[in-house]
């Protein structure tokens, strides 16, 4: 099962549709979480999709899928990193009116080079990045700490206890 | 024992969040989040550190473009904070702590900003806002640390 999810504020048409395109040639079931859509929004008919799901729903479709797409957005990348998932991502545009500011191609800039995390350019190169990794089993990168550095950590105790 | 109010938006925000869960351990700690869906995994999680969770508060999800819900988002912050009187509220962003700030300051707590390593370019525009009233102001990009703040100190990853 391949999982979309594009967060919860706004819709990401050109990601949705991409992978609807892609769903519509291939038997591979897909499961999209798609945030509050707006009258004109994008509304795929290739593969079963809510708007929202709950926290539990999305920890199942998470540890159920053998790949995880998304937008470059944090949660994402590191609930796939957290759950062992290859991930194909692919930067909200400000410009095309997908977010408040271009931050996410930034974090796609940032993290691209981490192993289980794959960025595509633009919505063209969805479809063919999803079969290359399903092809190739694509593995998920080294699974991550349940923690943030132990630097970052003990700044905040001292910080909370008043020490240093 | 230190009270310590952990809040965020959520999504990204509260994942990076509950990230920071040891450095409240012996504490009493309250979250809260935008969303009440959180607070069976919280309250797991706590429990096996064995800091249990004092208080789960789910506030109004709100956003720059969604002014009356961000009003009431504002209004729910305060009063929360006014109820649970933490001495150090710790967060992540975004517009709810922002107002988590502000409120923090006002009612004598010790406030510290973590802004979200989603910003690896600039700070976000709360963190902007939020972070010259955090007594720690803290970015996870060590390329946008500045001597007065924000600074680097490592990140959730």
């Amino acid at each position: 099962m391949i999982f979309l999810t594009v967060g919860t504020q706004e819709p990401f048409d050109r990601l949705t549709k991409a992978v609807d395109a892609w769903a519509a040639t291939h038997d591979e079931p897909v499961f999209g979480q798609l945030g509050a859509l707006k009258p004109d929004s994008y509304r795929p008919t290739h593969f079963e999709w809510r708007e929202f799901i709950s926290a539990d729903e999305y920890q199942a479709k998470l540890e159920g899928c053998r790949l995880l797409v998304a937008h470059a957005g944090m949660g994402s990348i590191i609930s796939a990193l957290t759950w062992g998932k290859p991930l194909l991502m692919m930067a909200r545009r400000a410009t095309m009116g997908e977010h408040r500011n271009e931050h996410q191609r930034a974090t796609a800039e940032k993290f691209r080079e981490r192993a289980g995390i794959h960025v595509a350019s633009g919505e063209m190169d969805v479809g063919p990045m999803i079969d290359e990794l399903l092809a190739a089993e694509a593995n998920a990168g080294d699974a991550l700490s349940a923690e943030a550095s132990p630097d970052l950590i003990a700044t905040l105790r001292n910080f909370i206890h008043k020490l240093g | 024992m230190v009270k310590v109010l952990a809040i965020s938006s959520t999504g990204g925000h509260w994942v990076q969040l509950l990230r920071l869960m040891p450095a409240w351990d012996d504490c009493e700690v309250h979250y809260a989040c935008t969303s009440p869906d959180h607070e069976a995994r919280v309250r797991a999680l706590a429990d096996a550190r064995g800091t249990p969770v004092a208080g789960y508060h789910a506030i109004t999800d709100a956003n720059r473009w969604a002014k009356m819900k961000l009003v009431k988002q504002m209004l729910e912050v305060g009063s929360l904070i006014a109820r649970v009187r933490p001495d150090v509220i710790i967060t992540t962003g975004a517009s709810a702590g922002y107002f988590a700030i502000r409120f923090g300051k006002l009612l004598g707590a010790r406030v510290c900003w973590l802004d979200s390593i989603a910003n690896a370019q600039e700070l976000s525009l709360s963190g902007a806002k939020a972070g010259p009233h955090a007594d720690l102001w803290l970015t996870q990009w060590p390329e946008i640390a500045r001597e007065n703040g924000p600074h680097y100190k490592g990140a959730v990853l």
